[in-house]
């Protein structure tokens, strides 16, 4: 029964698919999809070197504090970090009494309720406050920037593809639409020009992206440890501060990463020792017989010893 | 219980006895998985693969009911809850990498245990329903990791939800109300994601009931082996322990290692970025792809493009199902009966055809749908289909096999005899080995 249903049952799904299969090419050969401006023009992130990648990567505490001073001074105008708090800081080498400063200080005030009226008030925020978003909400975000939503910072390096590369690619990699030219010597097409609001960047997915160039020149912020502030620098270090934001854990496992295997390499050779040795019986269980049989062997020293033979 | 020389239990003290006695507790697991079960001496490393799915849900269900102490299921709170246990709950992110990457490997053990079951002929007589258990564990996993994909409201788990909730309105007529049903709303939302939560955290002890069935089913005929020949003496086992928990054990910890590797050093590798996104159900992604475990059959859903007698949706959603379907058939589909791979040639070259097949299934599906990407899904979606339902058949009806083994010890201790009588006693002597 089942012999006789099945191969009609999968005549019917090749036969179906060798339709779709037909239909497909056929309308690809008629007219072949035309190349996208952003198939031409869209790079991959360059490499991203930072202390805190591979195995073994911890965080360079020093480019973390200068990434999170390029945040609050040019990033923290538009995007949010609502997952991280003021008092995660600390992870970053700052003391509690600076946390405490940068807190009160922080130029978004944290919402609040007016004391004596319950009336919605803003108040200056304080180490356990996450980091205030700029605007009250999507809408007054998206009023305020041409229509476009600046994302949320918290988790943006492993919200995308290659992430600490990405943000940093993108960061420096704003192009003139008029003078640029691909690998292959090209012009931007007219049509993928950007609209008015709109900028072009080859990293970024569609090529045109609503925020301004935001790091444009070199000294933009002034390192207070005297590292020069260029752009590439930067961006380095904004890149290297948004890995800790998104994934403030990664030291810790790392190192326990690193505790782990070793216990569990150990304890797999011994395993795999004990595995040996419970099995050298049973692999080959090569039983002597006639002289070998040991019954035999030692009936033979038996009749030695009768005989008085020695050795 | 499966051969007459397994060796009962014997209690080794007092206490034993007192609790054998009244309740047979240590008996049931020395049967099951101690010195009273006999396992064919031959298994090689493909047979280890059920103790480590064991494993797996284990490490799952322990990782799971912790981490549902700090998840909170709602549609506002949801994704920070996931990011609270990341960033503030002691551990946590030990926890969810764990839970995450452990569903991942859940699925690797999965497959190769699956795939081993088809090349060695594991659904043959008498074994049918073993793997048909089997099938519903599967059936139940895919349904939990699915859920739990949906738990972090991420943006992939909410178009996620969308696109497999959407499955069920390609239904003619009924379609529209039963998804509806499902959903408990038009869109998932709170009543979703609720439910999805609560089903999560059910359905991981109904895999372990079905696991227990699988493995009750499975002490019955024994472990079949490599050969595909059946247990004939003594000689052909070994106890279950201390034989094979030692191998197990090691390659356990062998596996532990590299799944360790992966959950502390690159633990978002298997994941998509999209979902560290919230859910936006204004905005959808570029690319909606599900977990790398249920990519083949997303290709499978995606291969059939032509309106033909009914629309293409439910074309993919009938073929995804009946793909796996179609393996609770196996046993009547290969009539051979020869269980073993290794003494069918024709058989075991389109084996490995299946398995390259699977492969360019997985990566069809996780590729963006270009015209060329759609045509090889559909000949590799066409190729799954005639594996099973017309090639198999055929197979068995004209295929030779080689000879078999006479017995699992023959295969395994070939030329003992020869090898234990330097002085060429060994053929005069033949049963003094014993």
């Amino acid at each position: 029964m089942i012999r006789k249903i099945g191969p009609i049952v999968g005549l019917g799904f090749v036969l179906v698919l060798l339709l779709s299969l037909y239909s497909g090419l056929s309308a690809y050969f008629q007219a072949p999809p035309e190349a996208t401006a952003e198939e031409g023009f869209h790079l991959y992130p360059k490499e991203l070197h930072l202390a805190s990648n591979g195995p073994l990567g911890h965080f360079d505490r020093q480019q973390l504090q200068r990434g999170f001073q390029v945040y609050k001074e040019v990033c923290a105008a538009c995007h949010g970090l609502t997952l991280v708090s003021f008092r995660d800081l600390a992870a970053l080498g700052y003391e509690e009494p600076e946390i405490k400063a940068i807190a009160n200080q922080w130029a978004t005030e944290v919402p609040s309720v007016n004391p004596d009226t319950g009336e919605a008030a803003t108040r200056k925020a304080v180490p356990s406050d996450r980091f205030p978003s700029p605007y009250a909400n999507e809408t007054a975000a998206r009023a305020a920037n041409n229509n476009a939503y600046p994302p949320d910072l918290s988790l943006i390096t492993k919200a995308r593809e290659d992430g600490s590369a990405y943000t940093h690619s993108l960061l420096t990699g704003y192009a003139n639409p008029d003078t640029y030219r691909n690998k292959d010597g090209k012009a931007l097409p007219a049509s993928s020009k950007p609209a008015q609001g709109l900028y072009f960047n080859p990293y970024f997915a569609n090529l045109n992206i609503a925020m301004p160039p935001p790091i444009v020149a070199d000294g933009q912020v002034t390192y207070a440890d005297g590292t020069a502030p260029t752009v590439e620098q930067m961006s380095t270090d904004v890149s290297a501060f948004l890995t800790w934001t998104a994934e403030p854990k990664l030291e810790n496992r790392h190192r326990w990463g690193l505790t782990v295997l070793i216990f569990l390499i150990f304890a797999t050779i011994l395993g795999y020792l004990s595995y040996r040795n419970i099995w050298a019986a049973a692999k080959r269980k090569v039983a002597p017989i006639g002289p070998l049989d040991p019954a035999n062997m030692a009936r033979r020293e038996d009749a030695k010893d009768e005989a008085g033979i020695v050795g | 219980m499966s051969f007459a020389w397994a060796t009962p239990y014997e209690p080794k003290s007092d206490l034993s006895r007192w609790f054998d006695d009244r309740l047979p507790l240590p008996r049931l697991v020395h049967g099951a998985i101690g010195g009273g079960y006999p396992v064919p001496r031959n298994l090689n490393y493909a047979w280890n693969f059920g103790v480590l799915a064991g494993i797996f849900l284990t490490i799952q269900i322990v990782t799971g009911i912790v981490l549902a102490m700090h998840y909170f299921a709602s549609a506002d709170g949801a994704f920070n809850s996931v990011e609270h246990i990341m960033r503030d709950v002691n551990g946590g992110w030990m926890l969810r990498y764990a839970h995450a990457n452990g569903a991942s490997f859940f699925f690797i053990v999965v497959y190769i245990h699956i795939f081993r079951g088809l090349f060695y002929g594991s659904y043959k007589a008498p074994r049918e329903l073993i793997w048909m258990l089997g099938l519903v564990i599967y059936l139940l996993m895919m349904a939990t990791a699915f859920m739990g994909y949906v738990l972090p409201w991420g943006q992939m788990s909410y178009w996620g939800a969308q696109v497999i909730t959407g499955f069920f309105s390609a239904i003619p007529l009924v379609g529209d109300p039963i998804r509806i049903w499902l959903l408990g709303g038009f869109v998932p939302d709170q009543a979703a994601l609720t439910r999805f939560f609560s089903l999560h955290y059910l359905m991981p002890f109904v895999i372990a009931g079905v696991v227990i069935l699988h493995i009750w089913s499975l002490h019955i005929p024994g472990s079949s082996n490599p050969t595909g020949v059946d247990v004939k003496t003594e000689k052909d086992t070994l106890p279950f322990h201390p034989f094979y928990t030692a191998k197990d054990g090691w390659f356990v910890g062998m596996f532990l290692t590299l799944y360790c590797a992966v959950l502390f050093f690159a633990p978002n590798a298997l994941g998509h970025p999209d979902n560290y996104i919230p859910a936006n159900p204004l905005s959808t992604p570029a690319h909606i792809v599900p977990e790398w475990y249920f990519l083949p059959f997303y290709a499978i859903l995606k291969a059939f493009t032509v309106d033909f007698i009914v629309p293409a949706k439910l074309w993919g959603v009938v073929a995804m199902f009946a793909s796996i379907l179609l393996l609770f058939f196996l046993s009547w589909l290969d009539r051979s009966p020869v269980r073993s791979g290794h003494y069918r040639p024709v058989f075991k070259r389109f084996y490995w055809l299946l398995v390259a097949d699977v492969f360019v299934l997985g990566w069809a599906g996780g590729s963006a749908a270009t015209p060329m990407v759609v045509a090889i899904s559909q000949i590799a979606t066409a190729y799954y289909f005639a594996h099973f339902l017309i090639i198999l058949p055929l197979i068995s009806k004209f295929e030779r096999p080689l000879p078999l083994p006479s017995s699992i010890t023959a295969s395994v201790l070939h030329g003992e005899q020869e090898e234990s009588a330097p002085y060429g006693l060994a053929k005069s002597a033949p049963a003094a080995a014993e």
